[in-house]
């Protein structure tokens, strides 16, 4: 089975903070680390593998730096890394980044897809789903649990609002993790050994260029033009009242209709 | 001169201390309390390689070098010092003595269980009469030729890991006659194969001690007990020296524990004085405060870059004894003192067993005595000067 990973390097932080200047995220001073989601899904996947055997392959798209997400997961057991970095990805909005990824694939091969639900720091959770649609291969987003799999299906327990979905896919197909799908394992020491006397592969442009649309990627091909971007304005104090719970109901109720939610 | 580490070193820096975080950190508390040195935490620091770092893969180690020990040890220490005198005694004193003076045959036979997860090790020296002065063992080991076998008989104390450890480094006089050069070492095994104490093997209860309390350290005796010749590590009379050179490495490794013990007491400070205010302002605001931090967080620093540098010189082969000597006699001097501080800042709070920093105190007494005393360690160092020499 051809276990495939792809996992986002994002800043080690649930607070990120704009450049007021910019309006782009500050990454300098923030270490970096795997998205949780992706962690998920990488421990998911090694433990697929152990349950049916093959061989998991990450891919990540970033700068060079990205490198040390990889180098991480090949500790954790991955088999093999793939980083596509070029100046030509860069400024690629999630249309653009699932392109990217999507064609780096079609060259890779695979039969299960992670992705993570979602990166901490975009927040978006369109880059699986999309990869899932340009690959035409069926997705299932929001991945809880692997409940069976087959040499041709995958059943998965899928969280949703207020139940779950137990759904049966056919392969190759793509999964989005969540956090609760599997407790990530600690790197092994000698896996980190390891993963430093291995070769990452590195794609540019030029080794995509064959599968690849250069007018659909980076900032110019991306059709998300960012207009303005802006932080929480901080909240006022609030009122405080030191009322009786039967005062308190109707001083709420009272200003709900003031301020005409009710 | 690169004082960066390496992309290796720094991902098993952030795999080692994430590590002590999440799974030592919870349990430092009640193990020092009940005196009981959790075997599931054990186990768990076997299955991420934690045992095994400065050794071969062709044994089932993971490859690393003595700095990557170094690393591990102080970020373990940082939020737990049993938990760093444990893998140090396994590490350093059990494996490396196997590893520096065992055959091919008994690498694959004793070192690998040891470091590919399966079995935990000790090293026996210290005897009731013979401490600093290591030469004065009483433990005997005879020759029988009838079935190539020695007979040992004799006593050890303050054996770390003892209470659970599968293998034990003896140390024993094979001839009286000959002084240090009548001492060899054996592998002598604690359990048989079902997991009771082998033959003629006693161990004591765990040694009640100020510090490193979850540590296992017990008597161990030893009557008429049977090892096979084949576990004999280098030569008959050899014991000495291989005692002495596995001590040397070892020291590296407690001089690392004396940087981690430091650095957690100073972190746990640092959180503290922000928080407390007397005075009406934190206790941070106070200049003495400041001042006072910052003596021990370069303290710190330099018995680290000591303890880096007396690792830099053993993995490149070179005569490291001298410096991590020094390494040692300096970092434990330097917890004492930034383990007290950190106390002092923290005032009663800092003195009570519900915060850590009393336990750091507490544990960082040990590093001035063990794999020799401060006293031993200037020994070392003046004879590597020569002072007395002509
Ligand atoms: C330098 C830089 C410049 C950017 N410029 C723009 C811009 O100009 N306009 C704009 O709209 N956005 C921009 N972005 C944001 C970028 O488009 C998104 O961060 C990215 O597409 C992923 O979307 P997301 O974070 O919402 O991920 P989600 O869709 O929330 O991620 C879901 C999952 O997809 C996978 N995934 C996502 N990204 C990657 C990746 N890079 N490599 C491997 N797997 C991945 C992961 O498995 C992840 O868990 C920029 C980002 C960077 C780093
Ligand atoms: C918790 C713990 C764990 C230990 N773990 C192990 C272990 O795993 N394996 C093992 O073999 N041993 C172990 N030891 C033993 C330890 O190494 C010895 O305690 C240490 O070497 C000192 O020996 P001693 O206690 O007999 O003290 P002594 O040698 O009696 O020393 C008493 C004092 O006299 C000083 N002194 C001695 N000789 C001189 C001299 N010539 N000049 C100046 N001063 C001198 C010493 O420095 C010390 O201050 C452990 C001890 C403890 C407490």
């Amino acid at each position: 089975m051809k276990i495939v990973v792809c996992i986002k390097q994002v800043p080690d932080t649930n607070e990120v903070k704009l450049d007021p200047k910019t309006n782009r995220l500050i990454r300098d001073g923030v270490p970096s680390i795997i998205n949780h989601d992706d962690k998920a899904g990488i421990e998911a996947a090694l433990q697929l593998k152990e349950r049916v055997g093959g061989t998991v392959t990450v891919v990540c798209m970033g700068p060079p730096q990205a490198d040390v997400a990889l180098r991480e997961a090949l500790a954790m057991g991955c088999d093999d890394a793939y980083l596509l970095s070029a100046r030509e990805f860069g400024g690629s909005d999630t249309c653009a980044t699932a392109i990217i990824i999507s064609s780096a694939l079609k060259k890779i091969g695979y039969d299960i897809v992670f992705t993570g639900r979602q990166a901490i720091d975009g927040d978006t959770a369109q880059v699986g789903p999309q990869i899932a649609e340009n690959l035409g291969i069926p997705q299932v987003s929001y991945t809880e649990e692997l409940i069976d799999v087959t040499d041709e299906t995958i059943t998965v327990k899928r969280q949703y609002e207020d139940r779950y979905h137990i759904i049966e896919a056919p392969l190759p197909c793509l999964l989005t993790a969540i956090q609760e799908l599997a407790e990530p394992r600690y790197m092994h020491a000698g896996g980190i050994i390891d993963a430093y006397a291995k070769d990452i592969t590195v794609w540019g442009f030029e080794d995509l260029k064959d599968v690849i649309n250069p007018d659909h990627i980076g900032l110019m091909g991306s059709p998300t033009k960012v207009v303005t971007s802006f932080g929480k304005m901080p909240k006022g104090a609030g009122t405080k009242l030191e009322v009786t719970p039967e005062e308190a109901v109707e001083a709420i109720i009272a200003k709900m209709e003031e301020r005409h939610i009710i | 001169m690169d004082f960066k580490l390496s992309k290796t070193h720094l991902l098993q820096q952030e795999m080692y201390r994430k590590f002590a975080e999440n799974e030592v950190k919870p349990l430092a508390e009640e193990m020092d309390e009940t005196e009981v040195y959790n075997l599931d935490l054990l186990a768990k620091m076997h299955k991420y390689g934690l045992m095994g770092i400065p050794y071969s893969k062709e044994y089932g180690g993971v490859g690393g070098d003595y700095l990557s020990y170094a690393l591990c040890m102080e970020e373990v220490s940082k939020v737990d010092g049993s938990t760093g005198i444990t893998i140090s005694v396994h590490t350093s004193l059990c494996c490396s003595c196997i590893d520096s003076f065992g055959t091919e045959e008994q690498k694959q036979k004793f070192l690998r269980p040891l470091i590919d997860g399966s079995k935990t090790g000790c090293f026996g020296l210290t005897e009731p009469n013979a401490g600093s002065d290591a030469a004065g063992q009483q433990t005997t080991a005879v020759y029988d030729a009838e079935t190539d076998e020695y007979i040992i008989n004799g006593g050890k104390i303050f054996t770390t890991n003892s209470g659970f450890a599968d293998t034990n480094i003896c140390f024993a006089l094979t001839d009286k006659k000959l002084g240090t050069k009548g001492i060899s070492a054996f592998v002598v095994p604690l359990k048989d194969e079902e997991g009771n104490a082998y033959p003629g093997v006693t161990v004591s209860e765990n040694i009640k001690r100020m510090g490193i309390r979850a540590a296992s350290n017990c008597e161990v005796s030893y009557e008429n007990v049977r090892v096979p010749a084949a576990n004999r590590l280098g030569k008959e009379g050899a014991g000495f020296k291989i005692a002495m050179k596995a001590l040397d490495g070892g020291r590296i490794g407690i001089a690392a524990q004396c940087v981690g013990l430091a650095q957690g007491a100073l972190n746990e400070a640092m959180a503290y004085v922000k928080e407390r205010k007397q005075f009406g302002r934190p206790i941070s605001a106070f200049q003495t405060t400041q001042f006072k931090l910052a003596d021990m967080q370069t303290k710190i620093d330099a018995a680290r870059l000591m303890t880096w540098r007396a690792a830099c010189i053993k993995d490149a082969g070179e005569n490291y004894g001298p410096a991590a000597a020094m390494a040692k006699l300096f970092a434990s001097d330097m917890a004492n003192n930034v383990c007290r501080e950190a106390v002092q800042l923290m005032g009663g709070y800092g003195y009570c067993r519900e915060y850590p920093v009393e336990r750091a105190l507490r544990d960082a007494k040990i590093t001035e005595i063990y794999e020799g005393t401060s006293e031993v360690m200037k020994m070392v160092i003046s004879g590597a000067m020569k002072v007395n020499a002509k």
